[in-house]
Parts: C-alpha cells; sequence; structure tokens
C-alpha cells in the first residue's frame, strides 16, 4: 500500500512542484516548476531521490500535513521551524514522521518559499510533461486546500548521499548576477549604470509570475522614448521594463512573450535567490558578460 | 540577423523578417543542436534557450555561421511549410455575438455585418504563440490582405470567457481559457482549442491555418 499526505492547512500558498516542464515556449506555456529550484533539488538529494521529484512548495510556511503511514521527509529552502506533533524536528535533513502524526512549517524567517519533500514524491495529474502547478496559467493542480489527499509514490530504500544541509547561506542583502540585455539599448546610460550601483528593494507586487522592484526609476533613452517592442519571447530572469520605469524579474511562470523591452537577464542560478525575495528585502545587481562573448 | 544575449542559457536572434523567422525557427526545431531546450518566436525575434552555458555558446558558433536563414534552409522554405500547414485547416464555428462587434465596427467604419463577412472571408495562420497557453496570435495568411490594426481595451476585461473571438493590433485569436484580457471581443466558439491533458495540448500551434466559420 503506499502513503498518503491530507493537507490540514496549506498556509497562504501550498502548490505541487517538480523541475516544470521545458520545451513547449512555442505553444505559450513556461517552464514553470519549483520557484526556487536549487532548494527543492537540495531536499530530494537528502532524501537520496531524484532531483525533480514532485514535492510541496509553501508560500510563507503555515502548512500543516498528516501521513497515512510513516514517511520520511525533509524541509529546506526558506529557514522554518519544523515540528512533528509540536515537538521540534530538524530542517535541512532527513526526518521520520510516524504516520497518523501532523508536520507543521513555520513562517520563515527569511525567506518567502520552504520546500517539502516526501519519499516516494507526490502523485498529481500531469501535465505536458510534468506535475507542476502554475496557478496564474491554470496548469496542474491548483493550489492545495484543507482536506485535500495525496497520494505518494514508491519510496527507494533510503541511500542518501548527503546526509544534512544547514542551508544556512542566505545573505542579508543578496546580490544576483545579471546579464546585460538583450534590451539595453533602449534605456539611457545612467539607468542602465543604476540597474547595478542601486539597491533595489522588492515591492508587494510578487508572485510566481515575478517580482515588482522599487528603486531610482530606469528611464528610455532619447531615441526610443515612446516607442513599442513587437512582442518578443521572455525567459526566467528577465528584467523587464514597463513604462513607469520600476523594473520586474520575471520568475517561473512568466508569460512566454512579452512587450515591454528587457534591461538585463538575471542569471538561471540566481533566479532561485531572487524568487525567495520577500517584500521589502534589497538586493543588488552585478553584471557579467555572457558566456558566449 | 543580429544575436542579442538573453542570460547566461539563452539568445535573442533578431532577424530581417517574418519569413527569416519561420524559416530559422523551424530549423532549429528540426534538428536542434545539442542542449537546445526551446526555440520560442516573437514578432521579429527567436529566442533559443539552451541547457548550459556550455551548449549555448556553441549554439553561437552555429548561429555565427548563417548569413542568411532563408539559405541555410532551403528545405524548409516558409512555402514549404505553408504547403504542409495548409493540410490541415482548422475550422472555428463561431458566433458573432461579442459585446464590442457594434463598436468596433462603428469605429472601423463599417457595419457588423461587413466586419462579419471579412473575418469569415480571410484565411488565417497562427504567426507565433503566448499571452496564456495555447494563445496563438493569427495574422491574415496572405500578408497582402488587408486588415486593419484595432486598439486594445484601456482597461482590461477582469475575465474573458474561454472560446472568446477577438481582435487586437492586426491579429485575432481565440482565447483558451477565461483571463483577464484587453482584446476587443466580437464572438465565441465551443471549439476547444487548449486541453492540457489531452496529447495534443494546443490546437493553436505557429504555422497552422485557421478558418473562421459563422453559426446562426
Amino acid at each position: 500500500m503506499t502513503g498518503t499526505l491530507t493537507v490540514i492547512d496549506p498556509g497562504p500558498m501550498t502548490t505541487v512542484q517538480d523541475l516544470g516542464r521545458p520545451g513547449h515556449g512555442a505553444i505559450g506555456v513556461p517552464t514553470g516548476g519549483a520557484a526556487d529550484r536549487a532548494s527543492l533539488r537540495l531536499a530530494n538529494r537528502l532524501l537520496g531521490q531524484a532531483d525533480a521529484t514532485p514535492g510541496l512548495e509553501t508560500t510563507l510556511g503555515g502548512l500543516r500535513v498528516r501521513f497515512g503511514a510513516a514517511t520520511r521527509c525533509c524541509v529546506a529552502g526558506a529557514p522554518c521551524e519544523v515540528r512533528i506533533d509540536g515537538a521540534a524536528a530538524a530542517f535541512g535533513e532527513a526526518i521520520l514522521v510516524p504516520g497518523g502524526a501532523e508536520l507543521a512549517l513555520g513562517t520563515p524567517r527569511s525567506g518567502l518559499r520552504s520546500y517539502l519533500a516526501v519519499a516516494g514524491g507526490l502523485s498529481a495529474p500531469v501535465a505536458l510533461g510534468s506535475v507542476a502547478s502554475s496557478p496564474s496559467l491554470a496548469l496542474g493542480r491548483p493550489p492545495l486546500r484543507a482536506g485535500d489527499t495525496l497520494a505518494l509514490g514508491e519510496a527507494a530504500p533510503y541511500a542518501p548521499h548527503l546526509a544534512h544541509h544547514p542551508g544556512g547561506a542566505w545573505q542579508a542583502e543578496p546580490t544576483a548576477t545579471i546579464v546585460r540585455g538583450p534590451r539595453t539599448d533602449w534605456f539611457d546610460r545612467e539607468s542602465s549604470a543604476a540597474l547595478t550601483s542601486a539597491r533595489w528593494t522588492a515591492t508587494g507586487a510578487l508572485d510566481r509570475i515575478g517580482v515588482r522592484l522599487d528603486g531610482p526609476p530606469i528611464r528610455r533613452a532619447t531615441a526610443y522614448e515612446g516607442k513599442e517592442l513587437p512582442s518578443e519571447p521572455m525567459v526566467r530572469g528577465s528584467i523587464q521594463v514597463p513604462p513607469d520605469g520600476q523594473p520586474v524579474v520575471l520568475l517561473a511562470d512568466h508569460p512566454t512573450t512579452g512587450g515591454y523591452p528587457v534591461i538585463a537577464v538575471v542569471t538561471d542560478a540566481d533566479t532561485d535567490r531572487v524568487a525567495q525575495l520577500r517584500p521589502g528585502d534589497p538586493v543588488r545587481f552585478r553584471a557579467v558578460p555572457p558566456p558566449w562573448r | 540577423m543580429r544575436i542579442l544575449p538573453t542570460g547566461d542559457r539563452a539568445v535573442l536572434v533578431e532577424v530581417a523578417d517574418r519569413d527569416a523567422r519561420v524559416a530559422l525557427a523551424t530549423h532549429l526545431r528540426r534538428d536542434p543542436p545539442p542542449g537546445v531546450l526551446d526555440v520560442v518566436e516573437g514578432a521579429a525575434t527567436v529566442l533559443v534557450r539552451t541547457a548550459s552555458a556550455d551548449h549555448l555558446k556553441r549554439v553561437v558558433d552555429d548561429l555565427r555561421r548563417i548569413d542568411d536563414p532563408r539559405a541555410a534552409t532551403r528545405a524548409v522554405t516558409p512555402a514549404a511549410l505553408d504547403a504542409d500547414a495548409a493540410a490541415e485547416v482548422l475550422l472555428v464555428p463561431t458566433t458573432y455575438d461579442g459585446p464590442d462587434l457594434a463598436s468596433l465596427a462603428q469605429h472601423l467604419g463599417e457595419s457588423a455585418e461587413g466586419l462579419v463577412a471579412r473575418h469569415t472571408s480571410m484565411s488565417w495562420v497562427v504567426d507565433f504563440a503566448g499571452f496564456l497557453p495555447g494563445f496563438g496570435y493569427l495574422r491574415p495568411s496572405d500578408p497582402g490582405q488587408p486588415w486593419p490594426t484595432v486598439p486594445r481595451l484601456a482597461t482590461p476585461r477582469k475575465r474573458v470567457p474561454a472560446g472568446s473571438v477577438a481582435l487586437a493590433g492586426g491579429w485575432t485569436g481565440i482565447y483558451p481559457s477565461a483571463s483577464p484580457g484587453g482584446w476587443r471581443l466580437i464572438g465565441r466558439t465551443d471549439l476547444t482549442t487548449w486541453d492540457q491533458f489531452a496529447d495534443v495540448p494546443a490546437q493553436l500551434v505557429p504555422g497552422r491555418r485557421v478558418r473562421f466559420v459563422e453559426r446562426a
């Protein structure tokens, strides 16, 4: 018999995530998957299972679940309190939750999204090769609600290569690496310079689609004032600049095309860090050349 | 052809015209270089996304050898593609009773019947997709055929029902699912154009030919 996970309280938002569904941009489907892929990967590795095994992504913690049978699991990502039937349990390492016991995740001390990986993974409907949930695009299973029960997959024998990871490398003021372009020439020189010299702040306008930043307004170069960009493809990490000059960093569930020029793109690995920004959190950018130049 | 940086895993290729764009995208999809994860078209660009920075370097080397994508991809000229796509015209039974039909026709200086007649007599082709999963931007398949540029709503609707047939810019489109939207709604169809769990989730893939058929 396979195990089950029943949601007692999903907290502000909990979704099923794997590493997404690449390859469908041509029909308007972004890759999606865990907003912070590195943390889901880590949680799965600590259980000794495949990186892309489906787990849960919580937003600001608050998740409470009950397992039908004893289940090994692991919490990683935004560091938070972990409790089993009220007793403190370890964050960032494999823990065994007894059958019928309640596992609770507290509100993270820093960061936005914590990940719960479960031995054997979670079952959810597969769409375009993935169980990843993109709520704004109605892709995959909708966000979990109290009372939902998910079946667990068959767990392999527990034999991790990695036993413990404190996950504590959380800089108070993270710096994300960017590559300038594709549309740097649409903006004036001072604005381009400010992108890497200013301290940006995450606003409350954030979700799995993107995060709007507050800082010195990014202005168009004179030659491009009022100009419209024909819709062009976007990637995770694209820093779009709408006419008001406040940039938006696109995340996992970004639109595949967009009409606002992109001044720079956050490197693939660092989009995971940007996805952990909470409203009011600072972030800085550091430019590197593209790998092919 | 211009190669523009797009992070450490992708490049955006700006091409001279639509034919060159279609030829390049088709070339990359039919014979993808190692490590290519996704090829996405915009109005005048092709995005190539790869699995790693090393793959990206090799893809850029390959792209630099292509001066003219049409010459490099003679076997897949747009004419050949059009012939392929024409074999499978998607017919969209449409009831023309959209809330914006009358005001839009008036704005364009014609009758609602006249606008519907033009919409149904035209052959359309999916130029590229985006905005929502399964949303295709349809352009007249004969570029010489006149079609008006339609302004978007100043304030988008909070909810446009799935199946709405709409106009904006020089495009027509069908909302694959309910969503907020700023296109002008001229009609609706019961045809399912998007099903994430189907073997073929999207009907409106780039290159697909489409005709709208009026349903009483």
